[in-house]
């Protein structure tokens, strides 16, 4: 049987190219966080937005677990995700580092003052350039992680009872 | 005296301009290769996004602390991903889409050859 290779060869071509199609245009092209989990936050050193004092990843240590919460006074969505910061602030296991993003501190605290405070620290980013540090690309976002430090979930967007419930398992 | 003075003075300011141009070529060239991740398709040279801003002042940074470009993409990728650059790196993920042109290339020269031969011995014949 004499082989066609002009004609293996297109097929071949052609099943390639229709496969990198179907693995392409499966795939999930949306930005997500999943390689986060199980690493380590970076080091980082943070002015206080309510004192003079620094708060720094050695303060996190203490904790069992830390949510990391995003914010500002100008963010709608951070208003929607805070009664359930409220409810997280409850439970003994978990405390909650607010970072007060890009944002004016009389606008931040009369927030905070108005809706309640979660938080047990809160340290602002007023340029947002440590957030970057943190892998943020918007408020609000929360990052779980353990007392080493280590990343159990990232949370992009506004908390809400779904999560709540996650971050209680996590923490349980 | 006011020669030499005014001489200093020129190459000041023409060493000057040749640092800053070399500058703003090098962070232009960096944020084109930056995603902006709340963009659609836009690099964070062509996006005013807060996110675009936020990276602009971070590249910025590093590069004052004299940091090659490779150490910027690697720090932001360590960060965000792979995905945020436009160009990634070569890694075990990718070496496949890196590979298949000069693969294909390859490929298709030795196709063309046999063919060729083929017809030069049916000619012969």
């Amino acid at each position: 049987m004499k082989i066609n290779l002009t004609k293996i060869t297109t097929y071949t071509i052609i099943i390639f190219i229709i496969g990198l199609f179907f693995i392409g245009l499966n795939k999930n092209n949306i930005y997500d966080t999943k390689y986060l989990i199980g690493k380590k936050i970076d080091s980082f050193n943070l002015n206080s937005l309510t004192s003079e004092k620094k708060i720094s990843n050695l303060d996190l240590e203490k904790n069992k677990f830390t949510l990391i919460n995003f914010w500002a006074s100008w963010c709608g969505p951070c208003k929607d995700e805070h009664k359930y910061l409220l409810e997280l602030k409850n439970q003994h296991n978990i405390k909650i580092l607010g970072i007060n993003f890009k944002d004016k501190k009389n606008n931040a605290l009369d927030f905070l003052s108005t809706l309640g405070n979660p938080y047990y620290l809160i340290a602002k980013d007023k340029k947002g350039k440590s957030s970057v540090e943190f892998g943020i690309y918007g408020i609000p976002e929360s990052i779980l992680i353990n007392s080493d430090l280590k990343i159990l979930k990232k949370f992009v967007g506004p908390l809400n009872s779904s999560d709540v419930k996650e971050i209680l398992k996590f923490t349980k | 005296m006011k020669k030499l003075f005014l001489l200093l003075l020129c190459t000041f300011f023409f060493n000057n301009s040749i640092l800053s141009d070399e500058y703003n070529g090098r962070k232009l060239e960096i944020y084109k290769n930056l995603r902006c991740l709340v963009c659609q398709g836009q690099s964070i040279a062509d996006s005013n996004s807060d996110f675009a801003q936020t990276l602009k002042l971070v590249v910025h940074d590093q590069i004052k602390k004299r940091k090659s470009n490779k150490e910027i993409y690697n720090f932001l990728i360590s960060k965000y991903g792979d995905w945020i650059v436009y160009k990634p790196q070569v890694n075990k993920n990718n070496l496949l889409l890196w590979a298949i042109p000069y693969l294909v290339l390859l490929i298709g020269g030795i196709i063309i050859f046999i063919l060729s031969k083929k017809r030069k011995y049916n000619g012969k014949n």
